[in-house]
């Protein structure tokens, strides 16, 4: 047996639920979830709808605070932070990509993929570099000018991927990012999700229904009624 | 940052371009409204903006309507503080019809137009005037309305001097300045003077109000009560003022009209300002989304807000230019059909000034409700709201 400790995970979800209020009753969404997510990943959260896979990923992510227990992302306690910290926080350390891309319908491709940059201290020609090549990364370098309206489906989730990519953020956050596509599209998106996590090293958390989806992730758990399964890993 | 918001402010109106068009036209033309509105309160005030600090106006203390002695000129003339002396009587005839009024005054001719440099009279045309005893000048916007010519004659119906004068136009004057009154009419005081002896010999050598020139605008109030002093306890005791105080009193005569077109002029712009914030409440929550994923990209609230009132400047922006470049247009078109009404009705700097100032505050109003909302988005509820 080797003595040296098993790497630190990237993120620690300890002891985490989450309820909401309706009509003053506490509705309970997830119940003393628990568990690691190593640096690297690529995971695929499923479930029915309802199950809570969305609000732990919105969790994980920053964008919503638990009831109670600790998410540790990189050694930052996110559960705790003021909101302003934690835009702060999202700014640098999350990529997202939505269902239903959630690009700015009056920004070119180009534009669109810079949005995250304005958060930093780059110069304009700074981020046009880096915007092109997430754009030529995702294979839209011919596209940078192109509204979303004049994109498909396919090429708006990859602007959408470029977009969260452009600050090289610690974790990319995915939710149902096939789920608006065509079974063509989708594969190019999910084959592209998973280059970022081979080539790039990128840790993915991915909310999906869709099985064909998650068995494209290295490692799948479910979510049923706010709890959580053991670990599947697809493939070594 | 700044570029990015501009960007957003200017594009995002496109996207509901009829939406935007008929805010924008409602928005131009209450602004257009404002400015028209405000000229006619300026071309109110124009007699007293127009008036000279150094010169006062003499009338008798009970009322504008009593006349003064003659007599009285030489003691003005010999007050401390007094330059020149002037005096007239309103005429007050009837050219043809009664609807064709104008301002007609009947002036001592030398000292008037000395004490009166702003209205501009040609040497020869003085010459003319001062020859001609039945002689009259005429300003240049009140000869183009009536097609006068230097030579016409032109008969007026006497109703406070009653009979029928017949006056030869010896000259027209121009105004020094925009803002001078061009809609006057003058005949000469002496010759007015001898027509009443013949036929009213008690009303002769009766003056409705003296001019006077000071040497220092601020002596004004001391060189007056030396004036109003002068005549105390007297058959026609006086009152003097400021030429702009006397103007006021005739603007304040109104004052409820002018009041009540203040009034008018902001209710439009309340009324343009709901229009303009239901617009803006009605983008903001289609664009919920945008802001929930914005702020999901790590934009602070701030900048939420601030693209909303981005917004809701560009559009008041927009539409208070082209509201601005219609009003100095639309206010020579009313202008020309008013002037018989307003002589001088001219868009000032202040109305321009006003404009913008309403522009502002509709952009500022519209846009704060609908801001605090988008600022307040809860990034996990708006983004349920894309698809």
């Amino acid at each position: 047996m080797s003595g040296s400790a098993a790497p630190a995970p990237l993120i620690r979800i300890e002891h985490v639920s989450k309820h909401y209020l309706r009509g003053g009753e506490a509705v309970p969404v997830l119940a003393d979830v628990h568990f690691d997510i190593a640096r690297g990943e690529y995971l695929a959260l499923m479930g029915p709808s309802g199950s809570g896979k969305s609000t732990l990923l919105n969790l994980i992510a920053g964008l919503d605070q638990p009831s109670s227990g600790r998410i540790v992302v990189d050694d930052t306690d996110i559960a705790g932070m003021n909101e302003r910290s934690l835009a702060d926080w999202r700014a640098a350390n999350i990529g997202f990509i939505f269902q239903f891309y959630n690009l700015m319908p009056v920004l070119s491709a180009l534009e669109n993929v810079e949005l995250p940059l304005q958060l930093t201290r780059l110069s304009a020609r700074e981020r046009r570099e880096r915007a092109l090549t997430a754009l030529s990364l995702v294979g839209l370098a011919d596209r940078v000018k192109h509204t979303p309206r004049e994109l498909s489906g396919g090429q708006l989730q990859r602007v959408a991927i470029a977009r969260a990519i452009v600050s090289d953020p610690t974790l990319i956050v995915a939710d149902e990012p096939t789920g608006d596509l065509d079974r063509k599209s989708a594969e190019e998106v999910l084959a592209l999700l998973l280059r970022l996590n081979q080539s790039l090293g990128k840790t993915i958390i991915m909310v999906t229904h869709d099985q064909h989806a998650a068995q494209a992730a290295r490692a799948v758990r479910h979510l049923d009624k706010g709890e959580l399964s053991a670990l599947v890993e697809n493939r070594a | 940052m700044l570029a990015l918001i501009l960007r957003f402010a200017l594009r995002n109106p496109l996207r509901h371009r009829l939406r935007s068009l008929l805010t924008l036209a409602g928005l131009t033309i209450a602004i257009l409204a404002f400015g028209l509105l405000g000229t006619v309160v300026s071309a109110w005030y124009a007699g007293a903006n127009a008036a000279s600090d150094k010169r006062l106006v003499t009338r008798n203390a009970i009322s504008l309507t009593f006349p003064m002695p003659l007599a009285y000129a030489e003691r003005i003339r010999a007050i401390e503080g007094v330059t020149d002396v002037s005096w007239e009587n309103w005429f007050g005839g009837v050219y043809k019809e009664p609807s064709n009024f104008f301002p007609q005054m009947a002036v001592e001719p030398t000292s008037f137009f000395r004490l009166v440099p702003e209205f501009r009279v040609k040497p020869e045309e003085m010459q003319n005037f001062l020859r001609e005893r039945r002689g009259a000048i005429a300003g240049r916007k009140l000869a183009a309305r009536f097609g006068w010519k230097i030579g016409d004659l032109i008969p007026i119906k006497g109703t406070i001097f009653a009979g029928d004068y017949e006056f030869i136009l010896c000259g027209i004057y121009e105004g020094a300045r925009s803002s001078t009154d061009e809609g006057q009419f003058f005949l000469r005081w002496d010759y007015l003077n001898e027509r009443t002896r013949q036929l009213f010999p008690g009303r002769s050598d009766s003056v409705g109000i003296y001019l006077i020139g000071i040497a220092d605008a601020r002596d004004a109030a001391v060189v007056a009560q030396r004036v109003d002093r002068s005549f105390a306890n007297s058959l026609a005791e006086t009152l003097t003022e400021t030429e702009k105080a006397f103007q006021l009193s005739f603007v304040a005569m109104t004052g409820t009209i002018v009041n009540a077109i203040r009034i008018v002029s902001w209710v439009i712009i309340l009324i343009i300002m709901a229009v303009m914030a239901n617009t803006m409440a009605m983008a903001a929550r289609e664009r919920t989304a945008e802001y929930a994923t914005l702020k999901a990209l790590g934009f602070r609230p701030g900048t939420v807000a601030a693209l909303v009132y981005a917004e809701s400047f560009a559009l008041c922006a927009a539409a208070a230019t082209a509201g601005i470049l219609l009003t100095g247009p639309a206010a020579r078109a009313i202008g020309s059909r008013l002037d018989n009404l307003f002589p001088v009705f001219q868009v000032a700097p202040e109305t321009i000034l006003m404009q913008i100032a309403a522009a502002a505050l509709i952009a500022c109003v519209a846009a704060a409700l609908p801001a605090r909302q988008a600022m307040r988005v809860k990034i996990v509820e708006g983004l349920r709201q894309a698809g």
